[in-house]
């Protein structure tokens, strides 16, 4: 695709936009474990029983915008190799930091992650039992539901998972710091004069983003070792215990 | 040789109108049947070559630089005179006209000099349009500064880079006619000779600096945009690539050569700092504004840090010498008296070669900050380029070779005594007499090449048929073979010593005896250590690697083994002009306080010198400067 | 002072070209990097071997010729300098400097340090002018410019076309050469009749001449000797987002 590099890069601010915005509602979401079970079993099952011409549009917009960022990325890599065929010999920086450097890495580990968390938590082929937990515990009619509380205490308790999601959300906090400053200099909206209170800012969103995903993860696995008692542990509603 | 300066009838105002309704138009159909070449892109080849090529004619036009925005015309800092009056303050046309022929003592022409101070009004509107950020008021107008101790505030300045701004103006304009196609762009190939057929130029032979392939261009005329020759001197406010090739070349193929004597030496640069320096830096002469210059009045305080030496043992010796004018005394005269102090040894610095430029009285007026902004840039590069501060110890400055007023003779038309041959710019003689005023050289380039030669050209034009020479026939290989022969001479050369050690030499006979004064005895002993030094230059040079690739020890070869014949040129020529005037200043012509003394009796002319072979001495032409309107007056700074 | 000196040797753009390495001695700290590498030519010379060839000329920053990667660094170390006007007491005795040159695709190689930087005039040719014939202008002060404006379009207009900027960028990305040329003159009333094809078109010629794509690092204005400000990148996304869309809907 022989487009202008100025398309492929507004292609990129504003898929951002949308993954940027999206990940911020994610994590609002998710934060209503801290809640309890029952907030968010009933938020996850409302989202799941929207309309079904929105929950798949928003869906496929959503994939698309990964999509587009995506590929966008990869030629814009592959085009930028090729304008510097030879690098110097000794590499070194005056501004630029690690964040901006590494978009590439940072954005093709955040794919990898999609992809596993797709897996992991809303196709749930990775752990099938996931499908079993069921409960009544949110729901708006007392039915059984699928009890997303029970899956996410699940989930997190493996160490390692924790660990890995853990990393991943540092990642996606890195990539958004250069992201979301980047995204206004792409876009035309960004001056000297208030760049610095704008990466400020980009950085700053990047850390809440990073500290509202995590801090779930980190909080069972220290629940699971005894080092805080936060979370609600619902017994015979849960599927799981710590 | 036949020196018409053709100029028109008329009063002096009229001259340019009668003379552009008197030009013969070539028809817009033949236009495009001309082919023109335009050696060199700085403001008076890029104005000429675009400019030409809007008009239909097929244009090649040639630089050395690796793009046409490179010409040295892009470092003049300070800003261009127009007289548009702009400010109210009395300045008009014929006060340009009459300060420029005044500034240059008397040894230009008048026609030339009236036709400049027109066209500098158009040219501030042809440059404004193209965009040229020059610098605005608040209203939104532009504004002027006075500048080089002119009355009226005429001059146009963007920033410190104005020189920068109008090349870059002439480059876009340029540009625009390259992608049309209509100018032929050719980068890194430096002129290496003229064709020249039936006594008409018809071509140029190039050399491509960056493959080494030596090539026969042919047209119906030949531009020559080539800038000066100050290199000759080797340390000066010159970019390193600038040379006299190309106009000499012309010379040796029968353009005359008018007033090489006449260079221009700049008072505020950059002392040499060793042996290892390679150019000197200039620095913005609005610093004699609020810089006072002195140096210890003891020759043995010359060695001691300024602050040790207290105020009773200091000699201002411009505030001395010209009370009135002070340390803003004219660009030559403030140079010959550092050059004097040092000649006493009370010059600082490293080898005695500098003077103080102190700004401590007018930090302890004014306050730093109110020093810093107005300075802020050249302080910092002085500090760039010395080590030291100038805010807290005096600055160091030193004349260097700066502008050089002498060029190829032209006529009205601006073509040289080879018909076809024009020559635009500061490679041409015509418009600053002995001296040039400041904010002037950009002007002239533009005048030239945006103004005066697409009109003037015309009446060559007109007067053959299109078409140019067969390239391949034997007058265009004669002349390649000719400039390959001369530089396969160099590429075989094994001797010993580098063409840079040749010029650093060349460069120190120069400065020492055909520098800032002169005098008889010192030109003719300049005249025959030049001519050991060819001598020894001719069997001792050492170029390595081959003449087929990039090869900058031949590039420079090439143009020292010019330098050595131009300069003894210019000592020929100081040594016959036997006054002082302008930039030339000879010893034994001055009052017995030490000013200059102009001899209108004798060389009211310009000196025009023919080529006559090599080892021979060339002939001496003059073209006598007829003053009509303007009374020859002494200056007088006292 | 003596240095260690790695420099780049490259016979000509289909060479391979390696490292060479030089010690030189009796450098005077008061000379620039381009007088120690004269110095450095006049020893090579001496030795009966042929001199290294880099670009240079007006030595006082302002022409834009010199170039020169010097230990990583586009110009070297120092901010707002260029190669000519960096002096070597900013480098300490003993110090061992690699010097190559500035390396993109657009850029290539003619010999050792020297490169072809004539892409940037394409992106000149393409639109980085006023289209105005000579003697058509009207006069001076019939449109007057607001101070502000003509001194952003000055900050602009600095810019030497050295092409540090995409030296210095890892993509080479020319981004901000092109958006300080386009800057300039869409900053101007003069400029505005042509300001939409003057965008496209510079991006289009950039975009052809093989320059990488820019990923906001801010590299380039760091390098950058006259400082021009990401602002401009900033501006001729902007320019061009506005000219894309017009077009789209013209």
């Amino acid at each position: 695709m022989t487009q202008s590099s100025l398309l492929k890069k507004y292609l990129m601010a504003l898929t951002g936009i949308v993954l940027v915005g999206f990940v911020l509602v994610h994590m609002a979401g998710n934060l209503q474990v801290l809640i309890g079970q029952e907030a968010i079993n009933a938020y996850a099952y409302a989202l799941q029983n929207l309309p079904a011409p929105i929950l798949w549009g928003s869906r496929l917009f959503l994939l698309v915008c990964v999509l587009v960022h995506a590929v966008t990325a990869y030629q814009l890599i592959k085009e930028n190799r090729m304008a510097r065929p030879r690098a110097n010999e000794i590499e070194v920086t005056k501004r630029a930091g690690w964040a901006s450097l590494r978009m590439g890495l940072t954005g093709s580990l955040m794919l990898a992650f999609i992809v596993f968390h797709l897996l992991h938590f809303t196709i749930r082929a990775i752990f099938p039992e996931y499908n079993d937990m069921k409960t009544t515990v949110g729901s708006p009619d007392g039915s059984e539901i699928h009890d997303v509380y029970s899956m996410i205490l699940a989930g997190f308790q493996v160490d390692a998972i924790s660990i890995f999601y853990v990393i991943c959300m540092f990642l996606l906090c890195r990539h958004l710091a250069h992201g979301v400053s980047s995204m206004f200099q792409t876009l035309g909206l960004r001056s000297e004069r208030w760049r610095g209170k704008l990466d400020l800012a980009a950085s700053a969103y990047g850390w809440i983003i990073f500290a509202g995903f995590s801090i779930i993860p980190v909080l069972v696995i220290a629940q699971k070792y005894g080092l805080v008692n936060c979370l609600e542990t619902c017994g015979s509603s849960c599927s799981v215990n710590l | 040789m036949i020196l018409d300066s053709k100029i028109p009838e008329g009063p002096l105002a009229d001259k340019w109108e009668n003379h552009r309704f008197s030009s013969k138009l070539v028809n817009p159909a033949n236009k495009r049947k001309f082919k023109i070449i335009v050696v060199g892109s700085g403001l008076a080849g890029g104005s000429a070559a675009a400019t030409l090529g809007e008009l239909g004619y097929n244009v090649d036009c040639f630089c050395y630089q690796d793009t046409p925005r490179r010409a040295h015309s892009i470092a003049a800092q300070g800003g261009i005179n127009g007289a548009k009056n702009y400010q109210n303050d009395g300045d008009s046309i014929h006060r340009l006209f009459y300060d420029t022929i005044k500034g240059g003592d008397f040894r230009s022409r008048e026609a030339n000099v009236h036709r400049l101070a027109q066209n500098s009004v158009n040219i501030i509107d042809q440059c404004v349009a193209q965009g040229v950020p020059f610098a605005r008021e608040y209203g939104g107008l532009l504004a002027n500064r006075s500048f080089g101790g002119a009355q009226v505030s005429r001059t146009f300045y963007a920033r410190g880079q104005t020189g920068q701004q109008l090349l870059l103006g002439a480059y876009s304009a340029l540009s625009r006619q390259i992608a049309t196609g209509q100018v032929k762009m050719h980068v890194r190939q430096e002129m290496l000779d003229l064709i020249v057929v039936d006594g008409h130029a018809k071509g140029i032979i190039t050399r491509n600096l960056a493959t080494g392939e030596m090539k026969v261009w042919t047209a119906d005329a030949v531009l020559l945009c080539t800038g000066g020759y100050g290199n000759v001197y080797y340390l000066s406010t010159n970019a390193i690539g600038c040379n006299v090739t190309a106009n000499f070349r012309a010379y040796r193929r029968g353009a005359g050569f008018a007033n090489p004597c006449f260079t221009q030496i700049h008072p505020t640069c950059i002392p040499v700092a060793g042996d290892h320096q390679s150019k000197l830096t200039l620095m913005s002469e609005s610093l004699r504004n609020d810089g006072r210059v002195w140096v210890p009045k003891n020759a043995e305080d010359a060695g001691k840090a300024p602050s040790e030496i207290p105020e009773d043992a200091r000699d201002y010796y411009l505030e001395r010498k010209y009370p009135s004018f002070g340390n803003l005394a004219p660009r030559d005269i403030s140079s010959r008296s550092a050059k004097e102090a040092c000649d006493e040894g009370r010059g600082v610095g490293p080898g005695g070669r500098g003077v103080y430029l102190d700004f401590e009285d007018s930090i302890n007026r004014l306050g730093e900050n109110v020093i810093s902004e107005r300075y802020g840039n050249l302080f910092e590069m002085y500090e760039r380029i010395t080590g030291e501060n100038a805010y807290q110890r005096p600055m160091r400055i030193y004349p260097a070779i700066h502008y050089t007023m002498g060029g190829l003779w032209v006529d009205y038309n601006l073509m040289s005594t080879i018909p076809g041959c024009f020559v635009l710019g500061e490679a041409n003689f015509s418009d600053h007499g002995a001296n040039r005023l400041g904010a002037s050289a950009l002007m002239q380039g533009l005048s030239d090449g945006y103004f005066v030669l697409p009109y003037t050209i015309g009446n060559y034009l007109t007067t053959i048929s299109p078409g140019g020479i067969d390239p391949e026939g034997a007058a265009a290989l004669e002349t390649l073979e000719s400039v390959k022969e001369r530089v396969g001479q160099m590429v075989s050369a094994k001797g010993k010593r580098s063409s840079r050690s040749y010029h650093k030499e060349l460069g120190n006979i120069m400065w020492e005896y055909a520098g800032m004064a002169r005098n008889e005895k010192g030109l003719n002993k300049a005249i025959g250590e030049i001519q050991d030094l060819r001598d020894d230059f001719n069997k001792n040079l050492l170029v390595t690697g081959h003449g087929e690739e990039l090869n900058m020890e031949l590039e420079r070869s090439g143009r020292v083994r010019d330098f050595l014949d131009f300069g003894e040129l210019l000592c020929r020529d100081a040594l016959t002009r036997n006054e002082s005037c302008g930039g030339h200043f000879r010893e034994e012509y001055q009052t017995a306080d030490g000013e200059a003394t102009r001899n209108d009796e004798d060389f009211s002319h310009a000196a025009v010198w023919e080529y006559k072979g090599d080892g021979e001495t060339p002939a001496r032409h003059e073209e006598d400067l007829e003053f009509e309107n303007v009374k020859l007056a002494v200056r007088s700074y006292k | 002072m003596k240095l260690f000196l790695k420099v780049w040797k490259q016979e000509g753009p289909e060479d391979e070209g390696h490292f060479e390495s030089h010690v030189l001695d009796g450098v005077s700290e008061d000379s620039s990097f381009l007088e120690m590498l004269d110095q450095l030519n006049e020893q090579l010379l001496e030795e009966g071997k042929e001199p290294i060839a880099f670009d240079h000329d007006c030595r006082e920053g302002i022409c834009g010729t010199c170039s020169l990667n010097i230990n990583g660094y586009a110009h070297g170390p120092e901010n707002s300098t260029t190669t000519c006007q960096l002096h070597m007491r900013k480098f300490e005795d003993g110090d061992s400097i690699t010097v190559e040159p500035f390396r993109a695709k657009a850029f290539p190689v003619v010999k050792d340090l020297v490169v072809n930087r004539s892409a940037f005039d394409k992106i000149i040719q393409a639109g980085g002018f006023i289209t105005v014939r000579t003697g058509s202008a009207p006069d001076g002060n019939a449109l007057p410019v607001p101070k502000e404006d003509a001194d952003l379009a000055m900050d602009a207009a600095q810019c030497i076309g050295c092409g540090a900027c995409v030296a210095s960028c890892k993509n080479a990305s020319a981004m901000l050469f092109t958006s300080a040329k386009a800057g300039h003159l869409n900053m101007l009333p003069q400029g505005q009749a042509e300001k939409d094809s003057r965008v496209l078109n510079m991006v289009a010629a950039m975009d052809e001449a093989g320059f990488g794509n820019c990923r906001n690092y801010g590299e380039c204005s760091a390098a950058c000797p006259k400082d021009i400000s990401l602002d401009y990148i900033a501006k001729l996304n902007r320019d061009y987002a506005k000219a894309k869309i017009k077009k789209v809907f013209s």
